[in-house]
C-alpha cells in the first residue's frame, strides 16, 4: 500500500504543482523518488512528530497541500493536538499520512500497534479519514485527497498486501466487493476496513461454498459519516464488522452509532488487551480474534443470541 | 479614534510631523501604504500605544473578569513597537499577501494584540467591550477570526512551529515578508517548540524572528524555580540562532533590534526581550498573583491613573 501511495503521490504532484511531502525520517527506500522529483516541495522535519504537524499547517496556511509522512501512532497520537488545533480547528489542507496502521507493524511491538488512531481522530471537526484496504484504494484514496485538499488522515497498512477487488469509489463511501460467487440474496453483510478485508472476503468464500450468501463491502471513508453515508450497509439486518482497531471509537463502534434500530451487530476487532503479544500481522490476527474461523463464528452467533451485542 | 494611525510612530513623540497624504511603510512596495500621517489625538509615539494598549488590556480583563492580565501588560510594548513600523500590514487589508506574519504563541495574553489590532484600525475600538462576552469572536485566547490575527492559540507550543512552516513556505515561494512569533518564558518548556528551534536553522530560515516575552514567571511560579531557562540566550546560539537581548520596555531598543533583522544572513533571530510581568502598574508588577486575578473596578481605576489613561 505504501507503494501504490507513493506511486500515487508523484503522479499527482506532477498535475498539482501545490502538493509538498513532509517526512518525520521515516521512509528510506519510498520517498526518495519524490524527494528527487520535487526537491523544493519535500522537507524531512527529523524525528519531531509535533513540529513536523505544526510546520505542515503553516506551510497548508500560505496555500500548500501537505502531506505528513510517518508510521504507526507517530504522526497521530504523537501530535494528536497539533492535529485537533492547528490542522483542524483552522481548517487547513493537511493529510497525515500513517503506514502501518493497524498490526501491520505487529511483530515491532506495542509502540507500532496502530490500534487506537482511529478513536482518537474520528471526533476532530473537518477531519476526512480514509482508510483503504488495498494497493487500489491507497491510490484512490490519494487521487481524492488531491482533488479535495483539507483536513485528512490517511491510514495505510505496509508494502505487499494483495489487491483485494478492482470496485472504484471506495473514498466516497461504502462499496460492494464481494467476490460473484458469494453475491446473491443476503441478509448478512460482512464490512471491513483496511486490510483486514482480506479475511472478510475469504470467510465469504468458505460461507458461499457452503451456501451461505454474504456480502462484503469495504469501508474506506470513515468521516465524513453519517447515517445515510452507510444506507447501503442498513440493507443488512445483520452485520459483522473487522478492523485492526480496537472497538472503543473504531469502525464497529462507529456503525453501532450510525445504524437504524433493528440492526444487529458482531465486531472483530483487536482487544484492549493484546498489549503484550508481539508476532507477525497474521499471528496477531489469530491471537485477536480477526480471522475466517471468528467471522463465521461470529455469524453463527447471531442465531444464538437474539440480543444485539 | 477618528483618525487611522500613521504606520510609522517614533519611539517617543518629537513635535508633530508635517501632514503627508502618502507614506510608505520601510521595505514594503511604493505606495503600499496610504494613510494620513497626522498623528491621532492621543497617539503619537509607540510610547503613547503601548499605554493605550495596557489601558484596553486591563479594561476588557475587568469587564469580563478574566485572567492574564500581567502577561498582557508585560508584553504591550513589544506589540506597540512591532505595530509603529516595523511589521509590514494593512490595516484595511488584513490578508495582503506581502504582509509580514505576526503570531501571537502566548494565546491567553490577547488582549494586548486585540487592543492592538484595533487601535491599529482592523477593527473598532468599540468592538473590544466584547471581549469574552457570550458570542463574541474576541475569545479568551487569540482567535484567527479576529481581522489581524493569523493563528489561534492557547495551548502552548504552537506558534513557533507554525511559523515555521509559514517561514519555509516564503522562502520556497521566494517572497519577502518575515514571521514574526512571540513567546512567552514559561511556554519554552515545551519540547515542541525546541523541536522547531532546531530545525530552523537547519533551513536557513533567517525570515523567521521569535521574540521572548523573558518576564520570568510563569504560571505556579517563577522560571527559575519551575524550569529555570538561565542562560536562554546560550541556549538559543547553541541551536545556531542570531540572538538579541534587549531591555524589554525600552521603544529604541527593541526597534533598533527588530529593524535589522535578520541579523546574521542564513540564521533565524530570536530576540529576548527581559521584560516585567505586569509592567505599569505598580501593585501587578513582578506579582504571580496577577497571572491569573481580575482587577476590582477600583484596582482598573487606580491601574488606568497609573498609565495616564484614565477613563
Amino acid at each position: 500500500m505504501r507503494t501504490a501511495f507513493i506511486q500515487e503521490l508523484i503522479r499527482q504532484a506532477r498535475t498539482h504543482p501545490r502538493i509538498f511531502l513532509v517526512v518525520g525520517d521515516l521512509g528510506y527506500s519510498v520517498v526518495e523518488p519524490f524527494a528527487s522529483e520535487f526537491p523544493d516541495r519535500f522537507l524531512n522535519a527529523g524525528v519531531a512528530e509535533q513540529n513536523m504537524t505544526s510546520l505542515a499547517a503553516g506551510l497548508a496556511s500560505e496555500g500548500w497541500h501537505v502531506f505528513t509522512y510517518s508510521i504507526a501512532n507517530f504522526p497521530t497520537l504523537r501530535c494528536l493536538e497539533q492535529i485537533r488545533n492547528d490542522v483542524c480547528y483552522h481548517r487547513l489542507p493537511v493529510t497525515v499520512v500513517a503506514v502501518g496502521a493497524g498490526l501491520a507493524y505487529g511483530n515491532l511491538g506495542f509502540s507500532h500497534h496502530g490500534i487506537h488512531d482511529i478513536a482518537a481522530l474520528r471526533p476532530l471537526p473537518n477531519l476526512t479519514l480514509l482508510s483503504p484496504a488495498d494497493p487500489g484504494e491507497a491510490a484512490e484514496a490519494v487521487q481524492w485527497l488531491a482533488e479535495n485538499p483539507g483536513p485528512s488522515y490517511l491510514r495505510l497498512g505496509k508494502a505487499g498486501e494483495k489487491t483485494l477487488h478492482t470496485v472504484q469509489g471506495s473514498s466516497l463511501g461504502p462499496i460492494r466487493v464481494s467476490k460473484p460467487a458469494s453475491a446473491g440474496p443476503a441478509s448478512i453483510a460482512f464490512a471491513a476496513t483496511g486490510s483486514v478485508l482480506s479475511v472478510a472476503l475469504e470467510a465469504a468464500e468458505r460461507l458461499a461454498a457452503q451456501g451461505q450468501p454474504v456480502t462484503v463491502f469495504s469501508c474506506s471513508r470513515l468521516k465524513p459519516a453519517d447515517r445515510e453515508a452507510f444506507a447501503e450497509l442498513w440493507k443488512y439486518p445483520r452485520i459483522v464488522t473487522f478492523e485492526e482497531h480496537v472497538l472503543a471509537g473504531g469502525f464497529g463502534s462507529l456503525l453501532r452509532e450510525l445504524a437504524p434500530d433493528g440492526i444487529r451487530m458482531r465486531s472483530l476487532i483487536v482487544p484492549e488487551t493484546l498489549t503484550s503479544v508481539v508476532g507477525s500481522q497474521e499471528y496477531l490476527r489469530t491471537q485477536a480474534g480477526l480471522t475466517v474461523d471468528a467471522a463465521i463464528r461470529a455469524l453463527e452467533s447471531f442465531s444464538a443470541s437474539p440480543t444485539t451485542r | 479614534m477618528s483618525e487611522p494611525l500613521p504606520m510609522n510612530l517614533p519611539s517617543v513623540a518629537v513635535g508633530v510631523p508635517p501632514a503627508v497624504e502618502s507614506g510608505v511603510s520601510p521595505g514594503g512596495p511604493p505606495g503600499s501604504v496610504t494613510v494620513r500621517t497626522e498623528p491621532a489625538p492621543t497617539i503619537r509615539s509607540s510610547v503613547d500605544l503601548a499605554a493605550a494598549i495596557r489601558a484596553h488590556a486591563l479594561r476588557m480583563v475587568t469587564r469580563a473578569k478574566a485572567s492574564h492580565v500581567a502577561g498582557a501588560l508585560s508584553m504591550a510594548d513589544l506589540l506597540a513597537v512591532l505595530y509603529s513600523g516595523v511589521l509590514r500590514h494593512r490595516p484595511d487589508q488584513p490578508d495582503w499577501p506581502d504582509r509580514d506574519r505576526f503570531l501571537l504563541s502566548k494565546g491567553h495574553s490577547c488582549t494586548a494584540v486585540y487592543a492592538t489590532l484595533a487601535l491599529r484600525g482592523f477593527f473598532p475600538e468599540s468592538e473590544l467591550a466584547t471581549y469574552g462576552q457570550d458570542g463574541s469572536r474576541l475569545m479568551a485566547h487569540i482567535s484567527h477570526k479576529v481581522p489581524g490575527v493569523e493563528f489561534s492559540t492557547g495551548s502552548l507550543g504552537h506558534g513557533l512551529p507554525f511559523g515555521l512552516g509559514k517561514a519555509l513556505a516564503a522562502q520556497r515561494d521566494r517572497k519577502p515578508w518575515r514571521v514574526f512569533t512571540l513567546l512567552s518564558d514559561g511556554e519554552l518548556d515545551e519540547g515542541s517548540n525546541w523541536e522547531a528551534i532546531l530545525l530552523a536553522p537547519q533551513h536557513r530560515l533567517d525570515n523567521l524572528v521569535a521574540l521572548v516575552d523573558y518576564n520570568k514567571i510563569q504560571s505556579l511560579g517563577s522560571v527559575a524555580e519551575v524550569a529555570e531557562l538561565h542562560p536562554l540566550a546560550d541556549k538559543f546560539r547553541a541551536f545556531r540562532w542570531a540572538v538579541r537581548e534587549v531591555a524589554g520596555h525600552d521603544h529604541n531598543a527593541i526597534r533598533d533590534a527588530l529593524e535589522t533583522v535578520p541579523w546574521e544572513p542564513g540564521r533565524p533571530s530570536c530576540l529576548i526581550a527581559h521584560t516585567t510581568k505586569g509592567r505599569g502598574v505598580d501593585f501587578m508588577q513582578d506579582q504571580l498573583a496577577w497571572h491569573y486575578k481580575s482587577p476590582s473596578p477600583a484596582q482598573l481605576a487606580d491601574a488606568l491613573r497609573q498609565l495616564g489613561c484614565p477613563d
